[in-house]
């Protein structure tokens, strides 16, 4: 349990927890603790939380308009293995350096952060994992 | 797997797109059919009500001078073009100055009155009403000479990843103009039109209160109304927008 309770600090920190890429992507999950998909769904889904919805289309009928910006992540559980979603999560210029999407749990290279955000990752390791066991669920039927 | 590579590839496309690739379209080409409406109407155009009252502020003697804007400028049809050329740098203050800015500064030097306070109405109202005797006017800057400097620094601002969501201006606004955000078609991202009556604000605001907005969005540090880089920043927005005309006072959603 003490990884679990050290994880709320971890996203407070200047810096986040070491993992490891392996080729494109983080076999081993940030947590000790399981992701939990309707946790996930939650942080996939919301605007606020995770964002995601400003550019991605999905399974999400509450987006009466869906964006267009990036991939629909219908079917995501099928073309990508956990690993690579979490590594496109965490920090999806490791995958393509010019990406407009924003690194959910990396601190590196921001600048000009608004003083409420300073410091933090935009997600929590356990929001992370959480998502990633969210969007594994998600086959195409 | 296709589909990913593709997006990958549209990213990179769309991350090196040079400004101006694309035909310039202003936020009222891209707003629907009922704000057009609006704002092609004066009389159902919201934003007249702030205009009727900059109309009174305009011949109204003030400060310690006891002189209003049409003591000094006459009929504010002479303000014709004014907008059309703002913001411009202002070679004895060695800045740039904002229309805004210009407003305050008549009301400090000459005037002797206080300066109009940032979204008041009466700010807004004056500067829609200057605004609205270049309406259009093509927006046309100068962007030589001592302004260079100036709209490279606003311009290397706009092309600045910032914020928790590390995004830039560019990215946004060159890259994905046209494409759906959360619902909402992101326009160029062009300032001819300021100040604006938004529908979601239901009111009036500045450019100030726009970028403020976008900033925020991102979760980046909003640039401070003194800051010179908001107005280096406006001087690029406008240069950026050259070939559109002034459509102030503007209409959004
Ligand atoms: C500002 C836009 C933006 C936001 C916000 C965003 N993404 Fe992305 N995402 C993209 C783009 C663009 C790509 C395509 C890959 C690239 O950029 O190289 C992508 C790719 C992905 C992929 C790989 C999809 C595939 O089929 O290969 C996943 C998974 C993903 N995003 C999940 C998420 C999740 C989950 C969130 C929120 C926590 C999120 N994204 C937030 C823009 C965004
Ligand atoms: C994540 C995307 C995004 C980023 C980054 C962004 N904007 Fe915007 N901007 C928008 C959207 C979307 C709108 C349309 C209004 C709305 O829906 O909030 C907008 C509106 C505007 C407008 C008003 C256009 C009109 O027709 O009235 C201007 C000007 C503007 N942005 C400038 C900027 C500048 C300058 C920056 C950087 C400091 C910036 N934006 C960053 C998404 C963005």
């Amino acid at each position: 349990m003490a990884a679990v309770v050290a994880l709320p600090a971890a996203a407070a920190a200047p810096s986040t927890m070491a993992f490891e890429v392996v080729g494109d992507a983080i076999p081993v999950a940030l947590t000790a603790e399981p992701g939990d998909p309707v946790r996930g769904r939650a942080v996939v889904a919301g605007r606020q939380v995770g964002t995601c919805v400003l550019c991605h289309a999905g399974p999400f009928p509450e987006e009466r308009v869906p964006a267009t910006i990036a991939p629909d992540l219908h079917g995501v559980g099928d073309r990508l293995s956990a690993g690579q979603i979490r590594l496109r999560l965490v920090d999806s210029r490791l995958v393509n350096a010019e990406t407009v999407m924003p690194a959910y749990y990396s601190l590196d290279g921001l600048v000009r952060v608004g003083a409420a955000w300073r410091g933090r990752t935009v997600l929590t390791a356990q929001q992370i994992e959480d998502a990633v066991a969210f969007l594994s669920t998600l086959k195409e039927e | 797997m296709w589909r990913s590579a593709w997006c990958r590839a549209l990213a990179l496309l769309l991350a090196t797109l040079p400004a101006g690739a694309q035909e310039k379209r202003s936020g009222y080409d891209d707003a629907g059919p009922q704000v057009r409406a609006m704002q092609d109407d004066d009389m159902a155009n919201p934003a007249f009500l702030w205009v009727r009252q900059g109309e009174a502020l305009w011949e109204r003697r003030e400060g310690m001078a006891g002189r209003s804007c049409a003591d000094c400028h006459g009929a504010v049809e002479g303000m014709r073009g004014v907008a059309a050329r703002h913001p411009e740098f202002d070679a004895a203050r060695g800045r740039v100055v904002t229309l805004e800015q210009r407003v305050n500064l008549c009301r400090t030097d000459y005037q002797g009155a206080a300066a109009l306070a940032p979204e008041s109405d009466a700010l807004l109202g004056i500067t829609a009403l200057v605004g609205l005797q270049s309406r259009g006017m093509p927006v046309a800057v100068e962007v030589e000479g001592a302004a260079a400097a100036a709209v490279a620094r606003g311009e290397a601002f706009f092309r600045l990843r910032q914020g928790q969501l590390n995004l830039s201006c560019a990215q946004c606004h060159d890259g994905l103009a046209g494409q759906s955000l959360a619902g909402s078609r992101i326009p160029q991202g062009h300032a001819n039109a300021y100040p604006i009556y938004r529908l979601e604000w239901q009111g009036m605001g500045s450019l100030h209160r726009r970028l403020r907005a976008c900033l925020v969005g991102v979760r980046a540090e909003p640039l401070g109304r003194d800051d010179g880089l908001l107005a280096d920043l406006e001087l690029f927005l406008a240069a950026r927008a050259a070939g559109l005309v002034v459509e102030t006072p503007g209409v959004r959603p």
